[in-house]
């Protein structure tokens, strides 16, 4: 059943100035992500997945076409706070996300918004800093954490709204190595563990992997849609589009090309060296 | 040296002065900065000096870090002093060209200096023990009739919690431009106070539009996590008075009363 749903949808941004032509950002995208999914969009920067990823929480509203969460017209300004609520969006910098100073009071200012009553929000605080791994840090500074923790601070301000499905910005884009995994095993783990919807929008191959499913974007259009291992096998067509492939899948396909017999569609290192073994052995 | 500036900083913790009410730290602050400006003898200053030093004991905070917010606004308190320096009546101590000192214009010149470094460590010992969140949320309250008047108590109190938020943000971008421009050939030591200020520019200018780049960003965090202004919002955290704000007030209030009974009887050094 899906729960994200986007119909036709095409979006411009307001010429700046006059005499200038309208952008196109997105070109007729129709997309469907089912509920509990783990989608990663991808694309290069200018491809429409930030956009993409505005209108499943109505903070834009599509030119043409309609967007749906769980069948809720996101054009409908009635909707527009509940559609929030269930869908919820993590941004790139962290810095810029967090509203109160200490972290614990950070991740109440959503449910306080809500108006949900004090004794629930604290249950739902405590709750989402033990399901991102913060708890410890619940009366620090959010100013003294590293980019993974504050990163993690923010996903939960998003969790403690309860939402069905989070949507995230290229939330690693600005962290380092560390702070990255941290925040994509977090991520992994609502999805599995919580059942909530994932739209992981990124332009890291290895993050992309991970998901259930990919859809990458060029120009304002969905260029290719499928599993990982079926996404990454279209090489070449990716490499006309100025996309990477995951390093493993990217040494495999040139072995193959120099003529060596080797697997297709291999995605992760793991893969990569028992593939290799193999062709060492023969 | 950017980051000594402490201002609005907050330190967690558990002690007698963090566990009091947001409300009554605020308004006993408000009445000690009023009480040190009535208190114009020895033993009512001395009095007020006590207070500050108790309130700092109890805020279990160390002092290195009241030192650090005084080192900001040092130059402040030198200053006013020593213009007091020659105001004030008495004896003349010191006659040198235009300028003599008398004995008034030295008591002036210490009650001023005292009364600025109490007035800092006292709001001091309000933002380091007091979540900005419960600063604010307490102004909100304190507030609240103002909005009688059509005063925007929620809105206000929601843009100190974001200043106070981003100090310290703004601060380490504002030292990261610097090294930047430094690293670019910027001179920032040398030269008159113009130049000086000239040399701010480079800073200023990427710092501004940064913040305007942060301010879009939060706005629409905010958004996403259903902001929608005060109307029908909850506070995790509600605030409420416990016996120890009643002793609090207690004592505080009996120092007051003893800073005015010495202001009353005993004569004025002015």
């Amino acid at each position: 059943m899906e729960y994200l749903k986007a119909e036709h949808v095409s979006f411009f941004y307001d010429a700046a100035e006059e005499g200038e032509q309208a952008q196109q950002v997105l070109r007729d995208v129709s997309m469907e992500i089912g509920k509990g999914e783990f989608v990663a969009l991808l694309g290069h920067n200018g491809s429409g997945k930030s956009t993409m990823a505005k209108h499943f929480n109505a903070m834009l509203l599509p030119s043409g076409g309609r967007v749906y969460v769980d069948k809720m017209d996101t054009m409908d300004e009635n909707l527009k706070y509940e559609i929030r609520r269930r869908v919820g969006l993590v941004l790139q910098n962290p810095d810029n996300q967090l509203v109160a100073s200490i972290v614990e009071e950070d991740v109440a200012f959503g449910p306080e918004n809500l108006g949900v009553p004090p004794a629930e929000i604290r249950r739902r605080v405590d709750a989402a800093l033990e399901t991102v791994g913060m708890s410890e840090y619940a009366s620090h500074s959010a100013h003294k954490l590293s980019g993974g923790q504050k990163q993690r601070v923010a996903i939960a301000g998003i969790i403690a709204m309860e939402p069905d499905c989070i949507v995230l910005d290229e939330p690693t884009a600005m962290l380092d190595p560390r702070g990255r995994t941290e925040v994509m095993e977090t991520i992994r783990r609502l999805n599995r563990e919580h059942g909530i919807t994932v739209v992981l929008i990124t332009h890291y191959m290895d993050e992309a992997v991970q998901a259930d499913r990919v859809i990458v974007m060029d120009s304002g259009e969905i260029l290719l849609e499928g599993a990982p291992r079926e996404v990454f096998s279209h090489v070449e067509l990716l490499r006309q589009h100025s996309l990477d492939v995951p390093q493993a899948t990217e040494l495999l396909y040139r072995l193959g090309k120099a003529g060596c017999t080797v697997p297709e569609g291999v995605l992760n290192e793991e893969e990569c060296v028992a593939a290799l073994e193999l062709l060492l052995n023969e | 040296m950017i980051r000594d500036i402490t201002l609005g900083q907050y330190f967690p913790g558990k002690s007698l002065v963090h566990r009091m009410d947001a409300r009554v730290k605020i308004v006993l602050t408000f009445v000690f900065i009023i009480f040190i400006f009535i208190a114009n003898n020895l033993p009512a200053m001395l009095l007020m000096v006590g207070m500050v030093l108790c309130a700092m004991l109890l805020s279990g905070i160390s002092v290195r870090q009241y030192l650090k917010s005084l080192k900001a606004v040092i130059i402040v308190v030198a200053l006013t002093s020593v213009l007091n320096l020659f105001y004030g009546s008495g004896d003349i101590l010191v006659q040198w060209g235009f300028l003599t000192i008398r004995t008034g214009g030295v008591i002036n010149c210490i009650f001023i200096a005292v009364r600025i470094i109490s007035l800092i460590l006292f709001s001091s010992v309000l933002t380091f023990t007091t979540s900005p969140t419960d600063l604010t949320d307490a102004l909100e309250r304190i507030m609240k009739p103002l909005k009688v008047f059509h005063v925007k108590v929620h809105e206000i109190a929601m843009m100190m919690t974001i200043a106070l938020r981003f100090v310290p943000t703004l601060l380490e971008e504002t030292d990261k431009i610097m090294s930047a421009q430094k690293a670019r050939g910027a001179d920032m030591e040398s030269g008159g106070a113009i130049q000086r200020a000239k040399a701010l520019i480079p800073i200023l200018i990427p710092l501004f539009v940064s913040s305007f780049r942060r301010a879009y960003e939060l706005a629409m965090a905010m958004e996403c996590r259903c902001y929608r202004g005060g109307e029908g919002r909850t506070k995790m955290k509600s605030l409420h008075m416990t016996a120890l704000d009643g002793w609090a007030v207690a004592i505080s209030s009996a120092a007051c009363v003893g800073v005015a009974l010495c202001v009353a009887l005993l004569p004025s050094l002015f």
